[in-house]
């Protein structure tokens, strides 16, 4: 008889998901799907919303990575105004979301998946979170939480507020960098880069001595998609090309505009999530499936452009397969730490440009285009913002292609090879554990249902064993 | 001739033809408002600043009542501060308020009027009500989902542009603010787009095309400016 098991909710992530793992007569995994099954409705209620406030209210549809909406929104303005922002407010924009990418990272690798990797997954669920993980590595977890504070106090100094700054708007950015901040951020460096440094020496020595699970956590072919810079296609995070290379490392699409993201990606619609599956037209669906994020800015980059960063992603590609490509969702926390270097890198840099205290930061503009289109890369991946505006600017219609979404099918397939590997005979019971493995798994995407709750701890989760009937023939509770 | 009277246990002083609202604030006695705006005449509107006088058994809005000889009023007691947070609440669930992605967040009268009443949630159902944006007009713009029907922009057109481009249509909660004959603002035949209604809104209302969050800070003092100086004839023309 098949049976199917239910995790639900998904702990440590934010808003509500739940797992279903189907079982065959043989009590074998047969298949695992991530049901996403919050419904939040964004691109309605904006409808009839003027443009100016877009950013404000999009920034809302996250609290972790409001930054990459904020940006992708001005963005989009930027597009509907036809302006050219001030270079000052480019280099701000960029100085915030790198901002956004330490504090972002930072908090899913220390606060969220660290304490699966440095407890160990089957420790005891009491202990095995950000506080369990202070007890016993009190200094790795403190460099962790202040490189996460120094991520959001780049953004607070800029925006005003850690969470939510209605800083970047159509045409620029509304305020300047002031010069006492910028040496503060200045003075904070040194120590977030030690702090990156050591879980990166950690995390290589985790990877080697656990091959296993680098070996069964996610790692299949896909597609990988991101932006690369305009010139000479190294990693990027707010402006750049849309790149889409495969599995032997093949580039398919490249020097792509993205704003023509139509043109080459379709999105599926399962009945069993809210969350919509993207795809690569030209190969169809499923077979179109690519990730985003850290892993596939890592794989698809021809280089850092920072020369600590660019050291780490030789030694990143070498732990990947004969083309240097590296296909385990495992190793998207590797790819998290070697950004955060790279953001580091490049926020040094930014702070040393003479233009970064320009008091020119905000183009105006009206409503010159109908349409546009803003893209940017949120610490999960590709973000898109797509408007059709009136010609008074109010917004008639909206799209918005979310980073986790386009994982949404490699996500799926992460959790049925989680499970395939590791769930056997599940009808003699499930070990709290292996739940815990199945979920890590969501975890090493970082999506965008994150939480901060997470932090806290334990949520509950109830696992479900329903027959093919329908009748419960078990359930293992974690309150 | 002047009238002494006590407000909250002070005896004060005031003109004849002052209301109990001028005469407090000249006192440095603050009685909260909303529909009141210095530079316009006072309709007693939004019942924020009823106070309770000595004599009578109902409650009187401040902004409209004289002051008499020997009049005894309180402007802060339990039963009035109840009502107010009453009218806040009312207020709030009648339309749609979002401060958090609001132009006028962090400057706006309504939001200020709900701290200092200490409205920590609101006890009436939202009404949710289905209300457009108008953003026809070139420079400014009207959301009807943050309008609390004060009639500040009414007064401010008529009694200081003399343009009475704008106006109210309906009744009660439905009321509109209209222009003209309810005729999308950028297609106003009378609107000087002074910009004096737009000042005059205590809350994201009314606002500059193009603001952002909590970006619209609205200048409603410079109406009263106006005023007194074309009174005392300041500029001599």
């Amino acid at each position: 008889m098949t049976q199917r098991i239910v995790i639900d909710p998904v702990t440590r992530i934010e808003g509500h998901a739940k797992i279903s793992i189907y079982l065959d007569d043989a009590g074998e995994v047969s298949d695992a799907r991530v049901h996403v099954v919050e419904f939040r409705g964004f691109e309605k209620f904006c409808e009839g919303r003027p443009l100016g406030e877009m950013a404000g209210i999009t920034a809302r549809v996250c609290g972790i990575c409001p930054v990459s909406h904020l940006l992708a929104s001005a963005k989009t303005g930027d597009d509907i105004f036809a302006v050219t922002i001030p270079p000052a407010a480019e280099k701000l924009r960029r100085l915030m979301n790198l901002g956004q990418i330490v504090q972002s990272h930072a908090l899913s690798f220390f606060h969220l998946s660290s304490p699966d990797l440095l407890l160990g997954y089957d420790s005891d669920p009491a202990q095995r979170n950000v506080f369990g993980l202070i007890a016993r590595y009190p200094d790795l977890a403190r460099g962790g939480i202040r490189l996460r504070q120094f991520g959001q106090e780049v953004i607070e100094l800029l925006g005003g507020r850690k969470i939510h700054p209605a800083w970047a708007v159509p045409g620029g950015v509304r305020e300047p960098l002031a010069r006492e901040n910028r040496d503060y951020l200045r003075g904070r460096l040194p120590e977030a880069f030690d702090t990156v440094k050591a879980a990166l020496n950690f995390f290589k020595r985790y990877a080697d001595e656990h091959a296993e699970e680098v070996a069964h956590f996610g790692n299949f072919p896909t597609l990988f998609m991101g932006l690369v810079s305009k010139d000479g296609g190294r990693w990027e995070h707010y402006d750049g090309w849309l790149r889409i290379t495969d599995t032997e490392g093949n580039v398919l699409v490249d020097g792509f505009d993205p704003r023509n993201y139509a043109e080459i990606l379709g999105e599926a619609v399962e009945s069993w999530s809210y969350l919509k599956s993207p795809y690569y037209k030209p190969l169809g669906y499923p077979d179109g499936a690519y990730r985003v994020g850290p892993l596939a800015r890592l794989n698809i980059c021809s280089g850092m452009g920072t020369p600590q960063a660019d050291a780490e992603l030789a030694e990143f590609r070498q732990r990947g397969n004969a083309h240097g490509v590296v296909t385990s969702s495992f190793m998207y926390h590797y790819a998290r730490l070697v950004e955060i270097l790279a953001a580091l890198e490049r926020i040094a840099l930014l702070l040393d440009d003479p233009d970064i205290l320009s008091t020119r930061v905000r183009a105006s503009g009206g409503i010159n285009k109908l349409h546009g289109v803003g893209v940017s890369e949120a610490p999960r991946g590709t973000l898109f913002h797509d408007y059709e505006v009136d010609e008074h600017g109010m917004v008639r219609r909206m799209n918005m292609i979310i980073a986790t979404g386009q994982n949404n099918i490699a996500m799926n397939r992460t959790v049925r090879q989680i499970a395939q590997h590791w769930i056997h005979g599940a009808t003699a019971g499930i070990p709290e554990g292996l739940l815990n493995r199945v979920e890590a798994g969501i975890r090493a995407f970082d999506p965008c249902l994150s939480c901060s709750t997470h932090a806290i701890g334990q949520m509950p989760m109830t696992v479900t064993l329903i027959g093919s009937d329908g009748t419960v023939l078990a359930e293992v509770k974690r309150e | 001739m002047p009238r002494t009277l006590t407000i909250n246990g002070q005896e004060i002083s005031a003109r004849s033809d002052q209301t109990i609202l001028e005469a407090a604030q000249d006192a440095n006695i603050r009685i909260p408002t909303l529909c009141h705006l210095d530079g316009l005449t006072d309709v007693g509107a939004c019942r924020m600043c009823l106070v309770e006088v000595t004599g009578s058994n109902k409650l009187l809005p401040a902004c409209t009542t004289r002051v008499q000889e020997g009049m005894e009023v309180r402007t802060d007691t339990e039963r009035l501060r109840a009502y107010r947070r009453q009218i806040i609440e009312l207020l709030f669930a009648e339309r749609n308020h979002v401060c958090a992605v609001c132009v006028a967040n962090g400057h706006c009268e309504l939001q200020n009027a709900a701290i200092a009443v200490g409205m920590d949630h609101v006890r009436y159902d939202y009404i949710f009500p289905r209300l457009s944006v108008d953003l026809s007009h070139e420079r400014f713009g009207m959301d009807h989902n943050r309008c609390i029907l004060c009639t500040r922009c009414v007064r401010a057109c008529d009694q200081l542009e003399g343009a009475h481009t704008i106006d109210v249509m309906g009744r009660g909660a439905k009321s509109l603010i209209i222009r003209d004959m309810n005729v999308p603002w950028g297609e106003s035949t009378t609107c000087t787009s002074c910009g004096k209604c737009v000042m005059a809104c205590p809350t994201g209302a009314l606002f500059k095309q193009g603001s952002t969050v909590a970006e619209m800070v609205h200048d409603a003092e410079k109406l009263a400016f106006l005023k007194a100086a074309r009174e005392r004839k300041v500029w001599n023309v």
